[in-house]
């Protein structure tokens, strides 16, 4: 089996550069992760249980994803502030279709204008994983909040 | 002097001191959540059951909301009649009874006590003083009126008929926007770091928008010279904003190069975002509208929001959202609603400013307690109405009815 890595450590390394890009405010780079007709949904545990769905960010396809990178760069007005993304080792819960089904527990820290880290987010990610471009792109990725509150704002994607 | 014996002669300078004291606050909870005003609980349509419960919070104060056997809802304090415990726990259920778990005394649908665990006692021995009068301890209950599937609730004996207190303007914009079977498509909490009412000035605030929220004009969502206007329930207390869109005409301030607000060049990649379906008859594209203390329907092209301001201590308060849309909508009539949300709630392209800046203000005025704020753009005082939305009539109108709450020696 040498050279095939396998699956749940490809999805974990996805996993760990798509949240190495926006700790680093590399969100130009966040919308690359996705394949081009993809839906990225944030919601909470509450709206999610519930089958509710409207999101608190719902963009469907790139496009919209590009469309909140350009607006937070320049027409959302807050105050700086960056993330820090903890994320678990990923469960596959279903590789037999064409999509791959998994998902994977986060923290984000947020560390605002006071300089103090604080834990802004904790809940799951909920994907479908396709093969796209000679590796794995997010065909679906929904970010399931624990909490049903978000403090304050939020502009960067989870 | 104590803030309380507050002069506020036209309403146009407001003592910063407001939004940290606590002796305020601490009126404020008695006089105006607690006093003869009508607090949001719940929407119908949350409880459509027998038996449906959801808990709700006036003021500090836990509540809860319930549908009895006969179809009426009911509001009684959340309060266990007997040692103060929390008869719901859940945030939203159905039960037959309310018990309390602590001592398991029960009560039926429309608060009144029916049942106290060993109440007799045990073979002779125990149970409760001889005198002790179950019909005497019910859960205290609120007055509840409904207005198209919206659920008030009052302590006021004295507060008005919830018709007569939203007064016909503020009861024909319910009628447009929610005038039709709704139904829940999301609801969110934002959390604010300050005081609850800074946010609510900022709802009725036309003057902000545009400015804060450069989202807004870029698009041509919504410009100070729309055709639109504000508007006054008796006495200042609600108000209404609403700007009718296509009605715009070029006006050289905005092109100003000076106003944020507008940015050259600047499209979507995804135009689709903003797709929107004539909706209402009246051409309304947006209408925002506050019903005292601190509520508020919303509607910004297809998306209708109720919002509802939880003060949680004079520095704190949370924002619950609640995204509506039409049982009767069309497939693509939902998704228009969907995307369009995009706008709104804590993560909305026009209204995550709302949040942060609440917090803005809260940290600029610390130790500014003897200063004041200047509300004085469209003149000073409250008049009934205007055409102009370049204004904080609205926000002076608040205060006006705050200031008359707060002094009411009845309440």
């Amino acid at each position: 089996m040498s050279g095939v890595t396998a699956l749940p450590a490809r999805i974990d390394a996805l996993n760990r550069l798509y949240g190495h890009a926006i700790d680093d405010g590399d969100y130009e780079r966040w919308p690359e992760f996705f394949a081009e007709d993809a839906l990225y949904k944030i919601t909470t545990r509450w709206n999610y249980d519930r089958a509710m769905p409207a999101g608190l960010m719902l963009c469907q396809g790139r496009a919209m994803m590009e469309d909140r990178v350009s607006a937070l760069r320049t027409a959302n007005v807050y105050e700086p502030h960056h993330y820090r993304h903890l994320i678990d080792p990923p469960v596959v819960t279903d590789e037999s279709g064409s999509a791959i089904s998994a998902t994977a527990g986060f923290a984000v820290y947020r560390t605002m204008q006071s300089g103090v880290p604080e834990i802004f987010c904790t809940g799951k990610y909920v994907d479908r994983i396709v093969e796209a471009d000679g590796g794995l792109k997010f065909g679906e990725r929904i970010v399931v909040c624990d909490g049903e509150r978000i403090d304050t704002m939020i502009v960067i994607p989870l | 002097m104590s803030l309380l014996d507050w002069n506020p002669e036209d309403f146009s300078e407001i003592p910063y001191a407001f939004y940290s004291d606590d002796e305020i606050y601490r009126r404020e909870l008695k006089r105006v959540f607690l006093g003869k005003t009508w607090n949001f609980l719940a929407l119908e349509c949350e409880i459509p059951n027998a038996g449906d419960y959801k808990t709700a919070t006036v003021g500090e104060v836990p509540v809860v909301a319930v549908r009895d056997e006969a179809g009426a809802v009911n509001a009684m304090v959340n309060r266990c009649a007997h040692r103060g415990n929390l008869v719901c726990i859940d945030e939203a259920g159905n039960a037959e009874r309310l018990t309390c778990v602590y001592h398991n005394w029960t009560y039926d649908l429309r608060g009144n006590l029916a049942s106290i665990a060993f109440e007799k006692g045990i073979r002779g021995k125990g149970g409760m003083a001889e005198d002790f009068d179950r019909s005497r301890r019910g859960l205290p209950r609120l007055r509840v009126e409904t207005y198209r599937g919206l659920v008030f609730g009052t302590f006021s004996a004295d507060a008005p008929p919830l018709s007569d207190y939203l007064g016909p303007e503020m009861r024909a914009n319910i009628d447009r926007v929610l005038g039709r079977e709704m139904e829940i498509l999301g609801k969110f909490q934002h959390g604010l770091d300050g005081n609850w009412k800074l946010y609510i000035e900022n709802v009725r605030d036309t003057y902000h928008a545009t400015l804060l929220h450069s989202f807004f004009p870029t698009f041509g969502l919504n410009r100070l010279s729309m055709k639109g206007g504000i508007e006054f329930s008796d006495g200042g207390l609600h108000h209404l904003t609403y700007s009718i869109g296509a009605t715009d005409r070029p006006e050289s301030q905005y092109n100003a190069r000076d106003l944020r607000a507008v940015k050259d060049g600047y499209a979507l990649n995804a135009p689709e975002l903003l797709e929107t379906w004539p909706e209402y008859a009246c051409g309304t594209t947006l209408a925002i509208q506050s019903i005292f203390p601190n509520f508020s329907v919303q509607q910004v092209s297809n998306v209708v929001t109720v919002r509802l301001l939880l003060p949680k201590g004079p520095d704190k308060s949370v924002l619950i959202w609640w995204i509506l849309g039409a049982v009767e909508d069309t497939p693509e009539q939902r998704a228009m609603r969907l995307r369009q949300a995009n706008l709104i709630g804590p993560g909305g392209y026009i209204a995550m400013e709302d949040g942060a800046v609440v917090g803005w203000v809260r940290r600029g005025v610390a130790g500014a307690e003897e200063e004041s704020s200047v509300l004085a753009m469209g003149g000073r005082g409250v008049e009934r109405e205007s055409d102009s939305r370049c204004n904080e009539l609205s926000v002076r109108g608040f205060w006006q009815g705050w200031h008359a709450m707060m002094r009411d020696p009845a309440a």
